[in-house]
C-alpha cells in the first residue's frame, strides 16, 4: 500500500494544487475582513443607557450596524463634547429637550423631514411641535420619550398623602435623610415649583429668584447628600435616603421593579418633565441609516424597548406605542400608569396642568444658578 | 593653561538627568504654564476662547462657596493625616522592632496587594459594610447600639481617605523606623528611659523624616482626592476636587475649574516645602 505524501494525499490535492489553494486564502482574507467590517458604525451621543444591549443588540443584529456610544450626563455637559469635536463626530445625538434650541443655533444638528417620523400619532399635541423642537417651520428633533420629577419617597417613611406635596421633604423625621440628584435644574425648579410660581418656573425675576434661594437654604439642614445617578440608586435602595429631591420615576421605577418600597409622585405643586429627543448630528454622513434607527424606536416595537429600557424607564410619546406596551407588558404600563384613566397617567398630568416641561432659566444665567449650588452644597 | 575642571558642566552627568529633566518640562511644567494661561481663557458657547482676563479669578476667589470648600478641604485632609499617622503608628513600630524579618517583609506584601485593586472598587465595598443596613450595624445591632449613619458624613469621607493612604502610610512608618539603629533605642533603655520616653525622645526624632514624608503623602493624596468625599461623604460640603468637577459640568468653565486646581496647588506646594525643609532641619547640636 502505498504512503500518502503531500504530493499525493487523501484529499487529492497536488502540491500544487494545495500552493494555488493556500496562496488563494491568504490573498483574499483581506477582502473577507472587509466583508464583516462593512458593518456600519453609528456614532451616538447620549444619555447611559441608551447604546446598550437590551436598546440596541437586536436592532444592531438585524441591521448589520454597531452604535458607538458615548454618554454625558447634563445638557451642558453634551453641549461641550460636541462643541471640543468636529463636525460629523456624532452620528446620533439624544438631548434632553431643553438642550435641542441651543444645539440647532450653534449648528450641530440636521434639519429633520416630518414626513419621516410618526408625528399625527403622538399622544399628545405638545409633542407634535415640542418647544425648541422645531425652527422657522423646519423640524430638528424628534421626541422619543419622557418622563416626569416630582416626589420620590421611601413608602415606609413617608405617606402617599404626605408626598403629595413637596412640604414632605422638610418633615423632621426625614433630617438627614433627604437626597439630592446632584443637578442644579431639576431641584431649583422643584422648588420654584414650591414657591408657587407654578407655569413660571424658569422665568424668575430678582425678587422670585430671592424667594427660590431662601426656600432651598431652607432645606439644606434636610439634606444627607448629592449623588449621581450611581449614588442615587444606592442611596434609595439601601435606606440611607428616604426621600430624593430631583429625580422621579427614572430612578424609582427601576428600584421598585426590583421591588424596593419606593414611588414617585407629581405633588399638587406640579412636576417637571424631561423630554429626550434624537436629532441627526450635523455633517453625519450616516443619515440614512440614523434616520432609519430614529424610525425604529419611533415604530411600536422602539417605543416599547423604549418604556422598557434597564437603565431608567421613560414613557411612551405615541398612541401605537402605548398600544403595542400594553398588550407587551401590562405590569410595567400599570406601574408607570400608562393606561388611558389613570389619574397619574403622564398625559392626563399635562392635560391638567401639573405638569412643566424642563427649561433652562430665562433671566439668570446657567452659571448664576450652578454658583448657587456650589453655595448651597457647601452650606 | 588648563581650565578649572570644576567650573565646566559634567556633561556625563547631565547626559543622566536629561530625561528626568524633559519628563519634567513636558509632563509637569508644560501642563501647569497652560493651565496657568487657561485660567484667564473665556467660555463662549461651550467652547473655550484664548483671552487675558481676569474675570475666573474674580469671581471664583470672592465667592463664599470657595473659601468655604478651601478651607473644608485642608481641614478634612488634615483630620486625614492625623488619623493615618496615628493608626498608622502602632502597626508600624510593631512591624519595625518586633516583628521578624520574614513577617515585615510578608507584611508590606500585603499591604502593596490593596494597591493591585481599583481604588473606586474599594471604596464602593464600604457601601456594604457602612450603610445602615450594612455589617458594621449588624453588628452593633447585637449588642443593642446603633443604627449609626456613616455613610455620606465626614466619617465615610475618612473612611474612604484611610483606604487610599493607610497602606502607603504605614509602609513609608515601617521602612523609616526599620532603618534606626537599633543600639540607640537599647541604649535608651539602659539608660533607663520608660518605653513611651524611648519612643518620644529617641525613635520619634530619629524617623522624623520619613514620618513627615508619610505624612506630607497622606496629606497630598487626601487634598486631591474626589472619590471618598463624593462617594462616601455624600459630597456635603464638597472639598475642592468636587468643586472642580462642579465647576465643569455646569457651563464647562474649565478656566474656573484651573482657577481652582492652581489654588490647590499652590496649597500642596506650599504644604509640601514646609513639611520636607521640617524634615531635613537639622536639630540642636547637629553637624
Amino acid at each position: 500500500m502505498m504512503k500518502p505524501t503531500l504530493t499525493s494525499s487523501l484529499y487529492g490535492l497536488s502540491r500544487r494544487q494545495l500552493l494555488k489553494a493556500g496562496g488563494a486564502a491568504v490573498l483574499t482574507t483581506p477582502f473577507a475582513s472587509r466583508a464583516w467590517a462593512a458593518t456600519t458604525e453609528i456614532n451616538m451621543l447620549a444619555w447611559y443607557g441608551h447604546g446598550e444591549p437590551d436598546m440596541v443588540a437586536e436592532y444592531e443584529a438585524a441591521n448589520n450596524v454597531k452604535f458607538v456610544p458615548k454618554y454625558y450626563a447634563g445638557g451642558d455637559n453634551m453641549l461641550a463634547l460636541i462643541a471640543q469635536s468636529p463636525p460629523g463626530t456624532y452620528d446620533l445625538i439624544l438631548s434632553d429637550g431643553e438642550f435641542v434650541q441651543q444645539l440647532n443655533l450653534a449648528g450641530y444638528i440636521e434639519e429633520m423631514d416630518p414626513a419621516d417620523y410618526p408625528l399625527d400619532d403622538m399622544l399628545h399635541e405638545d409633542f407634535k411641535q415640542f418647544p425648541g423642537h422645531w425652527a422657522d417651520g423646519k423640524m430638528y428633533s424628534m421626541m422619543l420619550r419622557g418622563g416626569h420629577l416630582g416626589v420620590s419617597y421611601n413608602k415606609n417613611s413617608v405617606t402617599a398623602e404626605e408626598a403629595a406635596s413637596y412640604e414632605c421633604f422638610w418633615k423632621p423625621e426625614l433630617a438627614g435623610k433627604v437626597g439630592h440628584f446632584d443637578w442644579h435644574l431639576p431641584t431649583l425648579g422643584m422648588m420654584s415649583l414650591y414657591n408657587g410660581n407654578g407655569a413660571g418656573l424658569w422665568d424668575l425675576d430678582d425678587a422670585k429668584w430671592s424667594a427660590v434661594q431662601e426656600t432651598t437654604m431652607g432645606l439644606r439642614k434636610q439634606v444627607g447628600g448629592f449623588f449621581d445617578y450611581g449614588g442615587t440608586f444606592n442611596g434609595l435602595k439601601n435606606g440611607e435616603m428616604q426621600a430624593m429631591v430631583g429625580i422621579g420615576d427614572w430612578i424609582t421605577g427601576v428600584l421598585e421593579k426590583d421591588g424596593a418600597p419606593v414611588a414617585s409622585v407629581i405633588p399638587k405643586e406640579g412636576g417637571i418633565q424631561f423630554t429626550e429627543s434624537y436629532s441627526i448630528g450635523k455633517g453625519s454622513e450616516k443619515t440614512a441609516e440614523v434616520k432609519k434607527f430614529i424610525q425604529h424606536m419611533m415604530s411600536p416595537a422602539g417605543q416599547v424597548k423604549s418604556a422598557q429600557m434597564a437603565a431608567y424607564p421613560g414613557f411612551c410619546v405615541t398612541k401605537a406605542g402605548r398600544a403595542a406596551l400594553i398588550e407587551a407588558d401590562l405590569a410595567e404600563a400599570t406601574r408607570s400608569h400608562q393606561i388611558d384613566g389613570d389619574p397619574q397617567d403622564p398625559i392626563t398630568l399635562i392635560n391638567e396642568g401639573h405638569i412643566h416641561y424642563r427649561d433652562i432659566p430665562q433671566q439668570q444665567g446657567l452659571e448664576d444658578w450652578n454658583d448657587f449650588w456650589s453655595e448651597y452644597k457647601s452650606a | 593653561m588648563s581650565s578649572n575642571p570644576d567650573s565646566r558642566p559634567n556633561l556625563y552627568a547631565l547626559t543622566w538627568r536629561l530625561p528626568i529633566i524633559f519628563w519634567q518640562l513636558i509632563f509637569f511644567v508644560g501642563p501647569v504654564l497652560f493651565m496657568v494661561a487657561m485660567s484667564f481663557f473665556l467660555v463662549k458657547n461651550y467652547r473655550m476662547t484664548e483671552a487675558f482676563d481676569f474675570v475666573n479669578w474674580t469671581r471664583m476667589l470672592t465667592r463664599g462657596f470657595f473659601w468655604d470648600s478651601y478651607w473644608y478641604t485642608v481641614v478634612i485632609a488634615t483630620a486625614s493625616t492625623v488619623c493615618a499617622m496615628c493608626i498608622a503608628f502602632p502597626a508600624a513600630f510593631a512591624l519595625a522592632f518586633r516583628a521578624s524579618e520574614s513577617t515585615r517583609r510578608w507584611a508590606i506584601f500585603l499591604l502593596i496587594i490593596p494597591f493591585f485593586t481599583s481604588y473606586l472598587v474599594r471604596t464602593f465595598s464600604w457601601f456594604v459594610i457602612l450603610s445602615e443596613s450594612g455589617v458594621v450595624n449588624a453588628m452593633l445591632g447585637y449588642i443593642g447600639l446603633g443604627p449609626y449613619t456613616m455613610l455620606n458624613t465626614n466619617f465615610g469621607t475618612l473612611v474612604g481617605y484611610m483606604t487610599l493612604t493607610l497602606p502607603l502610610v504605614v509602609i513609608l512608618q515601617t521602612v523609616t523606623m526599620a532603618n534606626i539603629d537599633k543600639n540607640l533605642i537599647e541604649a535608651a533603655r539602659n539608660l533607663g528611659c520608660s518605653a513611651f520616653r524611648t519612643i518620644w525622645q529617641v525613635i520619634i526624632p530619629l524617623s522624623k523624616t520619613g514620618l513627615i514624608i508619610a505624612a506630607i503623602f497622606c496629606f497630598i493624596l487626601s487634598f486631591g482626592d474626589f472619590v471618598a468625599p463624593f462617594y462616601l461623604g455624600g459630597s456635603q460640603e464638597p472639598t475642592l476636587p468636587i468643586l472642580i468637577l462642579d465647576t465643569t459640568k455646569s457651563g464647562q468653565q474649565w478656566p474656573r475649574a484651573a482657577v481652582v486646581a492652581i489654588m490647590m496647588m499652590v496649597t500642596l506646594f506650599a504644604i509640601a516645602f514646609t513639611g520636607i525643609a521640617l524634615a531635613y532641619r537639622k536639630g540642636k547640636g547637629a553637624k
